[in-house]
C-alpha cells in the first residue's frame, strides 16, 4: 500500500518561494487533520477537543522544532456522508498525515474503512460507540472509555460511596438513556445490589408517578439514564415532592443546564459520572496547568473532551518528536507509545482502545459541576 | 402489586389531578373551535406556549427571585394570569383573523383550514425558538428556559399517604375557577348565546342577526385565554419551558377534548381530569413508559361504547 509521505516545504505557499526550499533540516511540517462537528447542532461537544488539540500543537509549534505540524480543520457538521467526502479531500488533496478525529461515532464509522485503506492513522477524542474497536482496523485509536465502560464505572462507585440495599434505575425512552441504564442495572445485578425500574417518555413533563414509585420503592439510591433536559425535571420534581435520595446520571446530563433545569437547590449533591475529564477550577497539578493553560489560550473554562483532545494531538506530537514523519512509521510508534496525558495514561491496546478505561465521576457541589477523580478513587464531597 | 397499589394511589391521585386540570384548560379551546368552525385548531398548542411565555416574562420583569408567600403570592399569581389570558387570547384572535378568516371568506375546504392551522403552528415554534426566546430570555432558542419559583412546595394537609401542596393547590383550585366562569359565559350571557346559536346551526343563526365574524373570535378569544391561563399554571407547576412545549400537551388535550365529548365544554372538564388519573393509574402498574398506551386504549375503549365522548352531547345540542 502506498504510502502518504507529506513532507512539505514550510514556503510552500507559493509567494516568493526564498526561505528553506527542498525540505532542508527545521524547514519541514507534518499535515495532521482535525475532523468532526465544527459547525453543527452538536459542536459544543466537538469545539473544546479541537480547541485542546490546537492548544498542544501551538505549544509544540511555539518550542521552534526541526519539523513542525500543521492542524487542518475539517467541518463534518456531524454528518457521516459529509465526513466521507471531507476524509477523500484530506487524504488526496491535503495529503494529511495523520487525523485526530472524527469526533462522533456514526461519523467514525463512516469512514473508518477508509482512513485504514489510506493507512492514515486517526485519534479520537470522544467517539465512545463500544463497536468502532470491533472493526479490525489497524490505524485507528481513541483516547476515551467506551459506553460499556461507564455502566459499571458508575455502578462501582454507587457500591462504595453508598453501599446500597437497593438502587432505582430509571430513565427516558431514548436509545442512549435505555442503554445506560440497562448497564448500570446490570452492574448492580451482578454486585447483588437488588433494583427497581421504571421508564417515561422523552416528551413527559409530569413525573409524579416516577416519583411515587422511586417514594414507595425506598431505594438508597437513584440512576438516571437519560440527558440533561429530562434528568433536570425529574430531578426538580423528586426534590419538590420531599425525595431526598442521591441522584446520579451519566453524561448525557454533564452539562450546566442541568443545574438550571432542575434549579440550584434541588440539583445540589446531585453525581455524574462520564467517560471524559473535564478539570474544574479547584483541581490541581498537570490538570491545573491545563485549566490555566486553556482558559488563557481560549477565554473558556475547559469543556467536555478539551482534555482528551489535548492527548490526542500530543501523542502525535510525541511520534513527530520521535523522528516519525510518516503515516506507517507514526501508527508504528502509537502501539508502543506510553506517557501521562492530562486526561488519563495515554497507552493503546492493539485494537486502538486506550488501556486506561477510566470514568470519571462529578458532584454538583455549590451549583458547579466539580470533578471529583476517577470512579475508583473519588470520594464524596 | 397490592403493595404497590396502596403507597402509590393516592400520591398518583393527586398528580393526575394537577396535570388533568392543565389538559382540561387547553381542551376548552380546541373544544369551542370545533363546536363553532368544525375545525381542529392545530395552532392552539402554540397559543398556550405563549401564554406560558407570558407569564415568565411578568416573572422576569417583575425581577422576582425568591419564593413569595400570602397576598403577595395571590397578587402576583393574579398578574400573571391576566397577562398570559391577554397574550394568549390576543395571539389567538391574530391567528383567527392570519390563519383562518381569508380562508373561511374564500370557502377553502376544511383541509386547507387544516394545513393552514399546521403551518401556523410550525411558524409560531419557530418564531419563539429563533427569535423570541434568544431576544427576550436570552437563552439558546432551542434549550430549556427555567421558570423562577414563586411559592414553597410546602404541605398543606395530607390525605392518607399523599402530601398536598401548595401548588397543587393552587393549580386545581385555578383551573376549576376558570371553566366555572367560562361555563357561566357561555351559557348565561348574550355573548355565550351567540357562540350557542352558531355551534347549532351557522345559517339560522346569521337570519337570527348573529355577527358570525364577531362570535368567530370571541371564541378563539375564551379558547385562547383559557389555554393562557393553562400556560400560566404549567409555567408555575413545572418551572421549565421551552419553544416546543405545546406540542405533546397539544396532542394530550385534543385526546382529552375527543374523550369527554368534541364540543362540549364539560366534557372537556371531565376529559382533562380523566386523562390525568388515568396516565397516572396506568403508570402504577404498568410503569410510566405506559402512560400514553393507557390513555389511549381507554379512548379508544370510550369510543368503541360512546362514540361521542363520555359526555356525549355537544356544544350545538346543549340548551338548545
Amino acid at each position: 500500500m502506498a504510502l502518504t509521505l507529506t513532507l512539505s516545504a514550510c514556503a510552500g505557499s507559493g509567494d516568493d518561494g526564498n526561505g528553506g526550499d527542498g525540505g532542508g533540516d527545521g524547514a519541514s511540517t507534518v499535515t495532521i487533520g482535525f475532523m468532526g462537528d465544527l459547525t453543527g447542532e452538536n459542536s459544543a461537544i466537538v469545539i473544546p477537543p479541537r480547541d485542546g488539540a490546537k492548544m498542544a500543537i501551538d505549544e509544540y509549534n511555539a518550542g521552534d522544532p526541526d519539523v513542525k505540524i500543521e492542524l487542518k480543520e475539517y467541518d463534518t457538521q456531524g454528518k457521516p456522508e459529509q465526513a466521507t467526502a471531507l476524509v477523500a479531500q484530506a487524504v488526496g488533496q491535503d495529503k494529511i498525515t495523520a487525523l485526530i478525529g472524527p469526533a462522533f461515532s456514526g461519523e467514525s464509522k463512516a469512514v473508518g474503512a477508509q482512513l485504514d485503506e489510506a493507512g492514515i492513522p486517526s485519534i479520537s477524542a470522544s467517539a465512545t460507540n463500544p463497536g468502532l474497536a470491533e472493526n479490525g482496523w489497524k490505524f485507528w485509536h481513541r483516547v476515551v472509555a467506551n459506553d460499556n465502560d461507564q455502566g459499571p464505572g458508575i455502578a462501582e462507585f454507587l457500591t462504595k460511596a453508598f453501599s446500597p440495599k437497593k438502587a432505582f434505575i430509571i430513565s427516558d425512552d431514548q436509545e442512549y438513556s435505555v442503554g445506560l441504564a440497562e448497564s448500570v442495572k446490570a452492574s448492580f445485578d451482578e454486585g447483588g445490589v437488588p433494583t427497581e425500574t421504571d421508564k417515561f417518555a422523552q416528551t413527559a413533563s409530569d413525573y409524579s408517578s416516577s416519583v411515587e414509585k422511586i417514594r414507595s420503592s425506598n431505594a438508597d439510591v437513584i440512576f438516571f439514564g437519560g440527558y440533561y433536559a429530562q434528568g433536570g425535571r425529574l430531578l426538580k420534581q423528586l426534590r419538590d415532592a420531599n425525595v431526598k435520595t442521591p441522584f446520579v446520571s451519566g453524561d448525557g446530563s454533564l452539562d450546566a443546564q442541568l443545574v438550571t433545569a432542575a434549579g440550584a437547590p434541588a440539583a445540589e449533591g446531585a453525581i455524574l459520572g462520564c467517560p471524559c475529564n473535564i478539570p474544574s477550577a479547584d483541581v490541581e497539578g498537570a490538570l491545573k496547568t491545563f485549566y490555566d493553560n486553556f482558559k488563557k489560550a481560549t477565554g473558556n473554562d475547559p469543556a467536555i473532551y478539551a482534555t482528551e483532545g489535548y492527548d490526542a494531538a500530543t501523542a502525535f506530537i510525541k511520534a513527530v518528536e520521535a523522528g516519525n514523519t510518516t503515516s506507517d512509521k507514526i501508527n508504528e510508534f502509537l502501539s508502543t507509545v506510553e506517557f501521562e496525558g492530562v486526561s488519563k495514561p495515554i497507552k493503546f491496546k492493539e485494537n486502538g482502545e486506550p488501556e486506561a478505561n477510566d470514568i470519571f465521576i462529578y458532584e454538583v457541589v455549590d451549583g458547579t459541576v466539580t470533578l471529583l477523580g476517577t470512579s475508583a478513587e473519588a470520594t464524596l464531597k | 402489586m397490592l403493595d404497590d397499589l396502596s403507597s402509590q394511589f393516592l400520591p398518583s391521585t393527586v398528580g393526575g389531578l394537577a396535570a388533568g386540570a392543565i389538559y382540561a384548560l387547553i381542551a376548552l379551546g380546541y373544544t369551542m373551535v370545533y363546536g363553532v368552525l368544525r375545525l381542529i385548531n392545530f395552532a392552539h398548542s402554540e397559543i398556550f406556549m405563549i401564554g406560558a411565555f407570558a407569564s415568565l416574562f411578568v416573572l422576569i420583569t417583575m425581577g422576582i427571585s425568591a419564593p413569595l408567600t400570602g397576598i403577595a403570592l395571590v397578587g402576583m399569581l393574579l398578574l400573571m394570569m391576566i397577562v398570559s389570558m391577554a397574550a394568549a387570547g390576543g395571539a389567538a384572535v391574530v391567528l383567527e383573523q392570519v390563519a383562518y378568516k381569508p380562508l373561511r371568506k374564500k370557502g377553502a375546504s376544511r383541509l386547507a383550514a387544516l394545513i393552514s392551522a399546521i403551518g401556523a403552528s410550525l411558524f409560531l415554534q419557530e418564531l419563539f425558538a429563533l427569535i423570541v426566546i434568544p431576544e427576550v430570555f436570552d437563552t439558546p432558542g432551542r434549550n430549556t428556559v427555567p421558570v423562577p419559583r414563586i411559592a414553597d412546595r410546602d404541605v398543606l394537609f395530607s390525605i392518607g399517604n399523599a402530601n398536598i401542596r401548595t401548588d397543587h393547590v393552587i393549580v386545581i383550585v385555578a383551573a376549576l375557577a376558570m371553566m366555572i366562569v367560562l361555563d357561566q359565559v357561555v351559557n348565561r350571557s348574550r355573548m355565550g348565546r351567540g357562540i350557542r346559536a352558531t355551534a347549532q346551526d351557522p345559517e339560522a343563526a346569521v337570519l337570527m342577526g348573529v355577527n358570525i365574524d364577531n362570535v368567530v373570535r370571541l371564541t378563539f378569544l375564551l379558547g385562547g385565554a383559557m389555554a393562557g391561563v393553562a400556560g400560566m399554571l404549567y409555567a408555575f407547576e413545572y418551572e421549565n419551558l421551552i419553544f416546543n412545549v405545546g406540542f405533546i400537551l397539544g396532542v394530550k388535550a385534543f385526546t382529552a377534548a375527543v374523550l369527554g365529548g368534541i364540543g362540549n365544554i364539560r366534557g372537556a372538564l371531565v376529559g382533562g381530569f380523566a386523562l390525568g388519573l388515568i396516565e397516572n393509574w396506568g403508570a402504577i402498574f404498568l410503569g410510566s413508559e405506559w402512560k400514553d398506551v393507557t390513555a389511549f386504549v381507554v379512548l379508544v375503549i370510550v369510543l368503541m361504547f360512546r362514540p361521542t365522548g363520555i359526555l356525549g352531547e355537544s356544544l350545538q345540542r346543549a340548551r338548545a
